[in-house]
């Protein structure tokens, strides 16, 4: 009987007593078993986005296979490539065209502005100045979007600042002539598609600074001067040393500059032309026209675009900037 | 031999960079003026003169009250949802390594990664198979999805920083698994927390293409704005609320930038 009693004693120093009560019991379980802690806290995010997310991307896939019934303009739910076909009309092939011609425009653009910037914060700016590169290009990039868009539009209009400057330069006449032009131009900035090119660059701006600047931190000052020692020009040297180098930055941005233009459908509604883009024909599609099937097979098109666009960028080792 | 101070930047490269920045900020910075024009019916530049008459009207206007309290709303309990997901998605794949962990991070950043206006157009096709009536609650739903990535990129860097035998030591101090989160892990990532907070509360405030799917009839403050865009009601008043906005959103990023500065990865860059 005395052994017994003992025995609980004489284990106690080596394993500490259970803590007792709920709190204490659930401590332990959670101590010993770490598997279950893990599944408790995986299960409330892997649930949500789960189900409120992937179940919507299922939803909607599943619908770009319905198709619309002409005459009723009821869905048919039965299985159908009808959908897919109808995205191979002239006029929708267009609206992917356009979508993707300015979507590459406005990341080459965004690479060409964003790299001295990236490079000046990367190798010359310290400290304070650092800090200020850093805020300079956060700022902009949180700013609220619609504001931006908003702001250009002030500065796009006929009567903005934009003309405004121009005529006190005396370059209205270039302007006028920009304009002129069939594809680029129209009655004003803020209604062509040069403005909306101009405002997709401006929005996606700081997304492609950063990682390009990620990239060329990485690079050592030495390897520049190396180059010049052994002889190579500025230009050699970017198109040999740093270009190379800042290629997994570029296209990390890229990523971003592409998928946001190829997605976005306020920017052109508010500044630009008629003429669509892929978002605006999703938007169009399923609400005014009702249509959800093709706009569906719509969202399906800069999905398979940025899968592709995506693999590319793994194998180049663009995520590693990220 | 590297030398900090550097040599000083070709003076190309320094006006391309200035060039730059110059025309990220500009912009931003011509919304203040116009938030004070006293034209109503164009955006003539320059502004024939200057008043505050329209801070009073702005004021006034119980349909800005009215978009601004939804849109406060809504971020704080979208917030507050993305900072538990994100916050035990970030707990649960830095300290322990599973099978499809990958696939969790793929699965947190997605809802960022894809267009918006897929997101938006899934949401509400979901709704419209569920038949979910649009709600205060719908609009919830689509922020707080992409607003876990933000919390869960702050976390999961403050995570990679903190010591993990620190947990180890509180445990063998005797703590339990509750006091040790209290006492030991909230304490470390609180500030990573916060910022990551403070960035998914800017997010959702300013977040228009997926609420235009999920909203139904009510309005947000960039629903109004997108509205005054499309069919402008009174200008002045859209100049103010820009302003405003912009102020709004301008002190979150701040804060967050001075509560993560000294890590290894600071808040906000990659949005």
């Amino acid at each position: 009987m005395s052994l017994d009693a003992a025995m609980p004693r004489a284990t106690a120093p080596a394993i500490l007593p259970g803590s007792g009560g709920v709190r204490g019991g659930l401590s332990d379980l959670f101590w010993r078993r770490p598997q279950f802690l893990l599944l408790l806290m995986l299960l409330p995010p892997v649930l949500w986005l789960g189900i409120v997310y992937i179940g919507s991307l299922f939803a909607l896939l599943l619908q770009s296979f319905f198709s619309i019934d002409e005459f009723s303009g009821l869905i048919n739910r039965e299985f159908t490539l009808k959908t897919y076909g109808d995205l191979l009309q002239a006029a929708n092939l267009d609206i992917i065209l356009r979508t993707v011609t300015m979507a590459a425009l406005v990341t080459l653009a965004a690479a060409i502005i964003a790299f001295p910037i990236a490079y000046y914060a990367a190798r010359y700016a310290r400290g304070r100045w650092k800090a200020l590169f850093y805020l300079g290009v956060m700022l902009p990039l949180w700013s609220s979007y619609l504001v931006k868009i908003y702001a250009w539009k002030l500065i796009l209009a006929k009567e903005g600042i934009l003309t405004w400057l121009l005529a006190k330069l005396h370059l209205l006449w270039l302007l006028d002539a920009w304009l002129s032009l069939p594809i680029v131009g129209g009655n004003s900035l803020s209604v062509s598609s040069t403005g909306t090119f101009i405002v997709f660059v401006y929005v996606w701006l700081p997304f492609m600074i950063l990682p390009v600047q990620a990239a060329l931190e990485r690079v050592p000052g030495n390897l520049v001067e190396a180059s010049s020692d052994l002889g190579a020009s500025p230009g050699q040297t970017f198109g040999n040393v740093l270009f190379p180098l800042a290629l997994p930055g570029i296209v990390a941005g890229s990523i971003f500059t592409f998928s946001l233009t190829l997605g976005d459908y306020i920017i052109p509604q508010i500044i630009g032309t008629s003429r669509l883009f892929i978002g605006q024909a999703v938007y169009s599609q399923q609400g005014t026209a009702g249509n959800i099937p093709l706009a569906a097979a719509f969202t399906v098109v800069p999905i398979v675009i940025m899968g592709f666009y995506l693999w590319g960028a793994k194998r180049m080792g663009a995520f590693d900037a990220l | 031999m590297r030398s900090d101070r550097g040599p000083s930047a070709p003076i190309g490269l320094k006006l391309a960079a200035t060039g730059g920045l110059l025309f990220l900020h500009l912009p931003i910075l011509l919304i203040f003026v116009y938030a004070f024009t006293t034209e109503e019916k164009s955006f003539v530049w320059p502004p024939p003169g200057l008043t505050t008459q329209w801070f009073a009207v702005t004021w006034n206007r119980p349909d800005v009250w009215q978009a601004l309290s939804l849109s406060v709303r809504v971020a704080a309990i979208s917030t507050a949802i993305a900072l538990i997901l994100g916050t035990l998605c970030a707990a649960a794949v830095s300290r322990t390594k599973f099978f499809g962990r990958e696939t969790i991070s793929l699965l947190v950043i997605l809802p960022i990664a894809l267009p918006g206006i897929i997101t938006g157009i899934a949401l509400r096709s979901a709704f419209a198979l569920a038949e979910i009536p649009f709600s205060f609650w719908t609009i919830v739903l689509g922020h707080a999805t992409f607003c876990v990535v933000v919390v869960y990129n702050n976390a999961v860097a403050r995570f990679r920083r903190t010591s993990g035998s620190m947990i180890e030591a509180s445990m063998d101090l005797g703590a339990d698994g509750f006091q040790t989160f209290r006492h030991v892990v909230l304490p470390n990532i609180a500030t990573a927390l916060l910022a990551g907070g403070m960035l998914a509360f800017a997010l959702s405030f300013d977040e228009v293409i997926v609420t235009t799917f999920t909203a139904g009839q009510q309005q947000t403050v960039p629903i109004w704005m997108l509205e005054e865009l499309i069919r402008p009601r009174q200008r002045p008043v859209t100049n103010v609320v820009a302003m405003v906005v912009v102020l709004v959103t301008l002190l979150p990023i701040l804060a967050a930038y001075y509560l993560t500065r000294d890590g290894d990865q600071i808040a906000g860059s990659g949005k």
